[in-house]
């Protein structure tokens, strides 16, 4: 049975469209990843997906409930964990949870075992009496998850869960999303505009665009789509590069892409093409800096469906945040 | 069911307030010094130069209604902070009715000014302002649980529109002050001039000011039937239009 499933879901923000007729289905106990770009409209898509606001046009299920007709029933039986914190920061971690608990009416028995039980998986046992806002950001996104998780919810949204927070916190979110996923069997949608996150943690990986999904599949079948190495070549001036993209395009590599004066070619195996894309370099008079191979990375994926990388336009994530917190909402 | 979860809600974000409240505790006490400086000083200097006999007795009600006025508008503003800082999503997810959750943050919030409330007129009658009766001061406990519900709920419908700090402060200057200098909390009803008369009974805080003047000093300008009338219309009206446009808020 599919846990989520829309049909043609459509958002628009006067005139702007944030989420263009995305037909999507996630499997029961998925990991589901939605990466793209800040803007490109994933979290719209989590938004709509969890009745925070309604679709212009289309029409969405979760756990087989309609997500227009049917909210109450939707939010019964999702947990969401937003990109900003939703918590309160006058109140302890432990009040948080007590109210989280009442909030989706838990008897007084049930709430303590579940709170004794979320703090134990997010390890926050000990802080649990401390006001949240003397927590490091990457307590307060682990608070969130074990909020999200105390009423036992059949999908779990988690909106970029490891946005700003450092390597090694990152790694450990990594970890109990795999658990919750694999050990409680939820179902896990989460946004992220990280490759390697979307590459380590996800079953499948839709990339989203401009509020559209422009591919969708396992993360190793999108990248084999590629072939699995690059050659990534410098030239002399941008506009060199400009001219040899177009030459590879009709030379018919699997696929090319260029930067300023870089020049990314996909290959199936980069030994053996790196001869070829000297002889057609030769032959169109291009002048080769110098050349650099590597594995496909997701990165790579992205470039090929949007003619951009995701970090082009990427502020890096702390001013990212920062700007977040300016224009809320 | 139905109705244990919207009790069970209510009472959730009732709760809430009150956890606050219990660590601003300081804080609300001390926001107190303001009225209590403008009742013995402003009290005191009007009595004295022009004569006026228990002019504190006069304005006691007034002050207690401005600060119900101040922490209600507040209390229910404040949902624009809980988006600011996000918690409002947290709210707004749950599976719960919203009605029942504007009401439980209606509640708290006027626990909260009835506390303020109840502690002003305690600590004015101790420092000496005369009130009628002890029944009468706490016959004034209620009036100011309406008083507060119907300015909470124009707080929440306010806050439900505001999307920025300039827009709070538009709030408190443009209409927190008015209302207060147009209530009558400092000088009677009956000599005004038209213009000021008619404006000064559209407030709905005059009726408030009026009927714990009723209760406290035993006298007011406005028959306490009319005051309690005015007063319960518009803490219904205001709870049924913040409860809905709440309801159809979207983060």
């Amino acid at each position: 049975m599919n846990a989520i499933v829309t049909n043609q879901i459509t958002k628009s923000f006067n005139g702007f469209i944030a989420v263009n007729e995305i037909d999507i289905s996630v499997k029961e106990g998925e990991l589901f990843g939605l990466l793209g770009p800040n803007g490109a409209g994933k979290t719209t898509l989590i938004n709509l997906l969890s009745t925070m606001i309604r679709p212009t046009s289309g029409t969405g299920t979760v756990n087989g409930f309609d997500i227009v007709h049917d909210s109450a029933s939707v939010r019964a039986v999702i947990g969401v964990v937003f990109q900003g914190s939703t918590l309160d920061e006058q109140l302890t971690g432990l009040e948080n949870l007590d109210l989280h608990g009442r909030l989706y009416g838990l008897s007084a028995g049930l709430r303590k075992k579940r709170i004794d039980e979320v703090l134990d998986l997010v390890e926050l046992s000990h802080k649990s009496g401390l006001l949240v806002k003397t927590y490091s950001g990457g307590m307060i996104r682990r608070l969130e998850i074990a909020r999200g998780l105390m009423h036992h919810p059949k999908v779990l949204f988690l909106d970029e869960p490891t946005l700003g927070l450092d390597p090694q916190t990152r790694l450990h979110i990594w970890d109990y999303i795999r658990r919750l996923n694999r050990e409680e069997g939820i179902t896990i949608v989460l946004t992220t505009h990280y490759m390697e996150e979307a590459d380590n943690l996800c079953d499948r990986i839709a990339i989203v665009d401009n509020g559209r999904v422009v591919a969708l599949d396992k993360p190793e079948k999108l990248k084999s789509a590629l072939g699995s190495d690059v050659i990534i070549l410098t030239l002399d001036t941008p506009e060199d590069a400009k001219k040899f993209y177009r030459v590879c395009k009709e030379t018919g590599y699997v696929s090319a892409s260029t930067k300023d004066q870089t020049v990314y070619i996909s290959v199936k195996k980069s030994e053996e093409a790196v001869p070829e894309v000297f002889k057609t370099a030769f032959t169109s008079g291009t002048n080769i800096q110098s050349i650099t191979m590597r594995k496909s990375t997701l990165d790579d994926i992205f470039i090929h469906y949007t003619g951009r990388g995701i970090r082009d336009e990427l502020v890096d994530d702390i001013t990212y945040m920062k700007y977040k917190l300016q224009t809320k909402r | 069911m139905g109705a244990m979860l919207s009790f069970q809600t209510v009472y959730t974000m009732w709760l809430r307030e009150m956890l606050r409240f219990k660590r601003a505790k300081s804080r609300i006490v001390g926001s107190l010094a303001t009225p209590l400086f403008f009742l013995i000083i402003l009290g005191t200097a009007m009595g004295s130069s022009y004569n006026i006999e228990n002019y504190k007795e006069f304005m006691a009600p007034g002050i207690i209604a401005m600060v119900l006025l101040f922490s209600s508008i507040f209390g229910g503003v404040s949902v624009m902070w809980d988006r600011e800082f996000g918690f409002l999503k947290e709210i707004l997810i749950a599976p719960v009715n919203r009605f029942c959750i504007a009401l439980g943050k209606a509640f708290g919030g006027v626990t909260t000014a009835m506390i303020q409330g109840v502690l002003l007129m305690i600590i004015t009658n101790v420092f000496g302002v005369h009130y009628k009766s002890l029944l009468g001061m706490l016959l004034s406990i209620p009036i100011m649980f309406i008083i507060g519900i119907g300015f909470i709920s124009l707080g929440i419908a306010l806050a439900t529109k505001i999307e920025s700090h300039e827009g709070f402060q538009m709030v408190m200057s443009f209409l927190t002050m008015p209302l207060v200098l147009l209530s009558g909390a400092f000088f009677p009803l009956s000599k005004l001039p038209d213009w000021l008369r008619i404006a000064v009974h559209l407030n709905p805080l005059t009726y408030g000011v009026e009927a714990l003047r009723f209760t406290l000093i035993g006298e007011s300008e406005i028959p306490i039937v009319v005051c309690l009338v005015v007063l319960t219309s518009f803490a219904i009206t205001t709870t049924a239009i913040g409860g809905w446009l709440f309801g159809r808020m979207e983060v």
